[in-house]
């Protein structure tokens, strides 16, 4: 019944559209998407000659349009990309207005935490439905969770508990955290302290990293000295956006491996990843666009394809079915993780297992085998619904009240 | 695995009783193809070919083998008698799976990374055309009269019906994630499409394209995401169907009447594609990361043997 009412609702308001004239019976009807991606703060390199790809993110958007058009043409569906990048110190709120002005209803953002927020709470976002495929902060998922608002990348504790369950196994219990300068990198070692208290490891030392963000010349004589006198398993890294990671892996005072956001990295997608068809994914990306498929490409793919299941399972591409069926308990997305990936009612964040990388090779995958959950045990990454205060699985989004 | 004596010495038996046959299995990481002989479970031969080899089928005749070297970019043929490859035919990019046309000609390939399906004249050794498809075509199967061809696409999670008359897509039907392979009943009124991300097997009527049944599976101590199924064999007599579960590490026996699990049988870790010997005696499995073959007995539907072959064992057939 309920059903039905939003079937109707949503042919009245395709036929009131001010984008689109009502689709004549042989016209494909068109879901449009909006992505809004901000570039990141100029920082030190590693080198100057490997740059993070200006394009990154907007090209997983074209690819998974790509992919959602192949099936469009035997569902009479088309989607269309509309893509809006600004500077790292730009207004990503004004950005947003401006799209949500032509009528967008479905966004996928880069922006910080914050702007996400402020972008959520707007009187224009009421009827729409933001992914969020760059801001990992756990608050999003706790505290701040927004009924149009669903997340594609895993959280900070995601990530340090996938790491952490596989250090568990591996019985390197004693951490020695190092942390960066950043407020990102404190919120990166605050989720590794509670990683450590859920499973079982002892932070042995923690040093914040003060000699400065461009060490090229000087971490050969820095980092011995950093690490003396600490008795260690690894080292547990955080410097979110690579100012010194790198420098400490084969210069610590004692030979010891480095893990955390450089050395063995916990990541939604790498290069390298091949397992469960995801080489067919890598090669696509590769042949079409001449460069490799990094994180944020991969969380924007994941959030294009998911409205792509949607249009193509509830059979249309009206904003009030697609977006109830990502709501619905049948919807499931293959991203090639071996399992399908589904979304946590309580805050939105989208299930999946975290690869845990070095640039070469996957080391391993978590959830790993030995830890259980009564749901799924993909719910042993991150907060867990008791752990969080969001319960928007009791709070319908704007467009179905 | 290993079996107590008893089970060997009523495994001669059984073997004694089947008529011989050949079993030929695609090592994809290894790059060569297993030859087995059927009667006494011994890998005879191990035959290097193209890179990346993965779905294998039969000529009509059943001397050549046909095999798609996905990273070669091209179909091998390999004389079974010599065990040499004796030609390549074209195949578009990145082939993966292939269907024959039961006049033996033409051969139908999935290409996984170009969204087409080649028709290639195997005589001729020429690309006949290309039917678009969608992304990331997977499963091939043809009608046993060779009128219809099904192709699965993994991500776009349609069976798509297409007349090898005219080439063209006919009819496209939307089943659950990641649909991997697709099996004609001998009547040709039924195909069957598994789905290794949604868990489940459709049935769908030729005739009207409707999805007769989803079969789920479900098995004690098993999380429900392991069970991704991929290789479906139906016996002849449209009685019994075999599916590989893959990393749940069982082959389902189902009634393929009531469509009802009857069973699941252990065999080794991920276990992807099936072949039943033309007796239908017994089923062979190929087992990815155990890298072996489970031999299962049909008739009492028991593993009774494995056999290590290459590394990611994948296609399997028996001549």
């Amino acid at each position: 019944m309920l059903r039905k009412i939003i079937a109707v609702f949503a042919a009245c308001l395709a036929a009131v559209s001010p984008l689109r004239a009502p689709a004549q019976a042989d016209e494909a009807a068109v879901l449009d998407v909006a992505v809004l991606t901000q570039g990141v703060e100029p920082r030190p390199a590693l080198s100057n000659l490997v740059l993070p790809p200006p394009d990154s993110g907007l090209l997983g958007a074209r690819l998974a349009i790509a992919d959602n058009n192949t099936t469009g043409r035997f569902m009479k569906q088309r989607f269309e990309v509309h893509e809006a990048v600004i500077e790292w110190n730009g207004d990503a709120v004004a950005a947003f207005r401006r799209l949500a002005a032509r009528g967008y209803r479905f966004f996928v953002v880069n922006v910080s935490a914050d702007a996400l927020l402020a972008i959520a709470d707007l009187p224009e976002a009421r009827d729409v439905l933001i992914f969020n495929a760059g801001a990992p902060d756990d608050r999003l998922r706790v505290d701040d969770c927004r009924p149009n608002v669903l997340h594609t990348l895993p959280s900070r504790a995601m990530s340090t508990d996938a790491l952490a369950q596989y250090l568990a196994w591996k019985r390197w219990r004693n951490w020695f955290l190092v942390v960066g300068r950043r407020p990102g990198d404190r919120r990166y070692a605050e989720a590794v302290k509670r990683a450590a208290r859920r499973f079982g490891a002892r932070i042995v030392a923690e040093k914040s990293w003060d000699y400065g963000p461009d060490a090229r010349r000087t971490a050969q004589a820095e980092v011995p000295v950093f690490t003396q006198e600490v008795d260690y398993d690894v080292l547990f890294v955080a410097d979110e956006i690579g100012e010194f990671g790198e420098y400490l892996m084969y210069r610590t005072w004692t030979p010891r491996l480095v893990v955390g956001t450089q050395g063995l990295v916990a990541t939604t997608w790498t290069p390298v990843h091949e397992q469960w068809g995801a080489a067919q994914l890598q090669s696509r990306f590769v042949k079409a666009y001449g460069r490799s498929m990094n994180g944020l490409d991969y969380t924007v793919w994941l959030a294009v394809r998911a409205l792509g299941e949607g249009a193509t399972r509830s059979r249309s591409t009206a904003f009030e079915a697609v977006a109830a069926y990502l709501g619905d308990e049948r919807f499931g997305l293959a991203g090639f993780k071996g399992q399908k990936l589904t979304f946590r009612r309580w805050n939105g964040q989208l299930r999946q297992p975290v690869l845990l990388a070095t640039p070469p090779s996957i080391v391993s995958v978590s959830p790993q085998p030995a830890f259980l959950h009564e749901r799924s045990y993909l719910d042993t990454l991150g907060y867990d619904e008791p752990e969080s205060n969001c319960r928007l699985a009791a709070q319908a989004p704007a467009w179905q009240r | 695995m290993r079996l107590p004596h008893l089970a060997i010495a009523a495994l001669g038996l059984l073997a004694a009783a089947a008529q011989a046959a050949t079993v030929y299995v695609s090592n994809e990481k290894d790059n060569t193809i297993s030859v087995i002989d059927a009667d006494s479970f011994a890998v005879t031969a191990t035959v290097p070919v193209g890179q990346r080899p993965r779905g294998i089928a039969l000529s009509h005749d059943k001397r050549l083998l046909y095999i798609c070297t996905s990273d070669s970019e091209h179909i091998e043929v390999l004389d079974l008698e010599t065990l040499k490859v004796v030609k390549t035919l074209p195949s578009g990019p990145d082939p993966e799976l292939l269907a024959l046309h039961p006049s033996g000609n033409p051969l139908y390939v999935a290409n996984e990374d170009d969204n087409m399906v080649t028709v290639v004249d195997v005589e001729k050794g020429v690309v006949i055309t290309e039917t678009p498809v969608g992304v990331e075509p997977e499963g091939m199967g043809i009608s046993p009269d060779g009128k219809v061809l099904v192709n699965t696409s993994e991500t776009t999670n349609m069976a798509h019906f297409i007349d090898t008359a005219t080439y063209q897509i006919f009819d496209n039907v939307l089943v659950d994630a990641r649909p991997r392979v697709a099996e004609f009943t001998a009547d040709g009124k039924l195909v069957w499409v598994s789905s290794e991300i949604g868990g489940t097997v459709s049935v769908i009527d030729v005739a009207t394209r409707e999805v007769r049944a989803r079969i789920g599976f479900e098995i004690a101590g098993i999380r429900a995401e392991s069970i991704q199924p991929v290789g479906v064999k139906i016996t002849a007599d449209g009685a019994l169907a075999f599916v590989a579960l893959g990393p749940a590490n069982r082959v389902a026996v189902i009634d393929a009447r009531t469509y009802e699990v009857k069973k699941y049988l252990l065999v080794g870790q991920r276990v992807w594609n099936l072949a039943l010997t033309p007796d239908e005696r017994l089923l062979f499995t190929t087992n990815g990361v155990s890298n072996d073959v489970s031999v299962i007995d049909v008739g009492r539907l028991k593993t009774v043997k494995s056999i290590t072959v290459g590394r990611f064992p994948w296609g399997v057939v028996v001549r």
